[in-house]
């Protein structure tokens, strides 16, 4: 059992398939459907990772999908070193001195 | 019976949806052709700048403090004319609850679903509008729903918006995602018809009179602090209603001779509604993908009618590469010691390059800041970039090509902003009016209509109309 009836889960949906996106926008989006993500409480026993679960949003709304994660994190960051911007404040910092003021 | 929820179903609801959503009967300003009552709209609904003004102090909203950029006006007279490169200043709306002027927006509007009883506001908004929104409802009791568009196909996400989704719930907000698409409209009206909840709009009359008190507190403390208005406010562009609301703010201090300033990231050849082009961009805000369309037709949003309509205040419009930006973004935090943005530094990036254009003794404006974290930043972003196959390159970002590169400008001197023609964004907005309409003979009131929304003059509407064949 990968979650338990109150553990903190993320579930998905699709809302509309490929072939029910709206007629006016560029073909790549319409070949691919459209997707939800939204997170809640278990409200199910329990449920396994692929299960079509029900959970509580956190303001009290009660919604339905596929369970994708317990315990969802972000995984958002500072991202890694990126070289390219190493020359700027030096450049700047520098310009400003030969100010000689 | 239960209701029909089919796309087609709801979206066909969507009149009667937003009446009950925001409260307003936009019917009552309609003439029945092109012109609207803007003004009368902006005050049967709204409230008074006072009374903004009372409400976002309850909420800790304004008053945001204005810095002088020594620094960087130093550096900008090394590359400008003798005699060139007048003062810059920023105001530091990252100051502000939530950490950007949209807490000024979303300020109104909560305070509003308040009173009139809702039990919860809903946005649709990927960007700094949903913290703003989180938060303020946080602190009037009221329950939010912020519902984002944030992945591709792939389910690869902006690190910005993550960012976003992140704050919103740390403000107990539940964060609905979606996929790329513009049917997250059809998402939003099902939300607002089974919650029964206020469309916190960032485009009724509350938002954008929300940002009135920004252009106003400017006005006030440039007087205090300099004994003058700003000669120029540069406002970073993309829905409108953060350049409507400052001018229509230093319009009511009686600040008329500043001159705006309209600047916005070029995303040129970037379909916004692209699945595979989503990930391509650097910026989520502030560019061109929203400026131009919504400059060429501001009723595109999710209320009848706008109340951010750029075009009738704004007097110039120019655009800036995204490296120029991000440069400028680590520029502000190396020699001025202020870490924000990026997006919100579009502002900055062209006041560098317009500042050499004006007399040394003149003042230029930044009227905004946003604050910066986790993915909402240029070592995240750029390298978010690089994953999405986008080159980083040092060079003369005239060269730049949005979705293949982007371009670092070598030196301050390769910052350069490129003008927007706006005779040709008001002749496209005209024919929106016209195409969207179908009238075949515009009223008297159509046309001073046109005039004003377009901060034009009757020749210039006339020579339009007549090129489009239509009667007058
Ligand atoms: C920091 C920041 N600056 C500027 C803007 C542009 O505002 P508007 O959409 O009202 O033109 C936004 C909104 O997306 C923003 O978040």
């Amino acid at each position: 059992m990968d979650a338990r009836k109150g553990d903190w889960v993320r579930i998905h949906n699709i809302v509309l398939e490929a072939g029910e996106r709206a007629p006016n926008i560029p073909e790549d989006t319409q070949n691919v459907p459209l997707e939800l993500w939204d997170k809640g409480f278990l409200l199910n026993e329990g449920a396994n990772i692929g299960d079509k679960v029900e959970v509580e949003t956190y303001i009290g709304r009660k919604m339905e999908g596929t369970l994708i994660e317990v315990n969802p994190y972000y995984e958002h960051d500072f991202g890694k070193c990126v070289p390219e911007l190493m020359y700027i404040g030096r450049q700047v910092r520098s310009l400003l001195e030969k100010d000689g003021e | 019976m239960a209701k029909d929820m089919s796309f087609e179903a709801v979206m066909a609801r969507n009149g009667e949806i937003m009446k009950n959503a925001v409260g307003i009967d936009y019917d009552l300003f309609e003439s029945g052709s092109i012109a609207f009552d803007y003004e009368r709209m902006m005050r049967e609904t709204g409230y008074d700048l006072q009374e903004i003004e009372e409400i976002q102090r309850e909420t800790g909203v304004g008053d945001t403090p204005i810095y002088e950029l020594r620094n960087l006006t130093k550096l900008a007279r090394k590359f400008a004319p003798a005699g060139k490169g007048a003062r810059i200043f920023i105001k530091d709306e990252a100051a502000n609850p939530s950490g950007s002027f949209k807490a000024r927006r979303a300020a109104t509007a909560c305070y509003h679903a308040k009173k009139l009883g809702y039990k919860g506001v809903i946005a649709a908004t990927s960007g700094n509008y949903g913290a703003a929104v989180a938060s303020q409802a946080a602190m009037r009791g009221l329950k939010s729903i912020i519902v984002q568009e944030c992945y591709d196909s792939k389910g690869k996400g902006q690190p910005e918006i993550v960012e976003k989704a992140r704050k919103c719930e740390a403000y107990g907000a539940e964060v609905v995602q979606l996929s790329v698409g513009p049917e997250l409209f059809y998402t939003f009206l099902v939300l607002l018809e089974e919650t029964g909840y206020f469309n916190a709009s960032l485009y009724t009359p509350f938002g954008i009179a929300g940002v009135e008190t920004l252009g106003y507190e400017l006005s006030m403390q440039f007087r205090e602090r300099e004994g003058r208005d700003p000669d120029v406010v540069v406002v970073t562009n993309a829905g409108g209603g953060n350049l409507t609301g400052t001018a229509r703010g230093l319009i009511k201090a009686g600040a008329t001779d500043t001159e705006i300033i309209g600047a916005s990231v070029s995303l040129q050849g970037l379909h916004m509604a692209s699945d595979s082009q989503f990930n391509k961009k650097s910026f989520t805000t502030g560019h061109t993908g929203f400026g131009i369309p919504f400059a060429t037709w501001p009723d595109r949003s999710d209320v009848p009618r706008s109340a951010a309509r750029p075009l009738r205040y704004i007097d110039r419009y120019v655009t800036i590469n995204q490296g120029s930006v991000f440069y400028m973004t680590e520029v502000l935090a190396q020699i001025e010691g202020l870490e924000r943005g990026p997006a919100g530094n579009t502002s900055l990036a062209a006041a560098f390059k317009l500042a050499q254009e004006l007399d040394e003794d003149k003042i230029i404006v930044v009227q905004e800041t946003e604050y910066t974290g986790a993915g909402k930043h240029i070592q995240p972003q750029l390298t978010f970039a690089k994953e999405n196959g986008i080159k980083v390159i040092i060079g003369d970002p005239t060269e730049e090509v949005p979705g293949e590169n982007i371009i670092l400008p070598k030196d301050p001197s390769y910052i350069k902003v490129e003008e927007i023609e706006l005779d040709r964004t008001r002749r496209s907005y005209i024919r929106n009016c016209i195409k969207n309409t179908k009238v075949e003979k515009v009223t008297k009131e159509d046309l001073e209509f046109l005039i004003e929304d377009t901060k034009s003059n009757e020749e210039f509407v006339k020579k339009v109309l007549d090129e489009f064949g239509v009667a007058y």
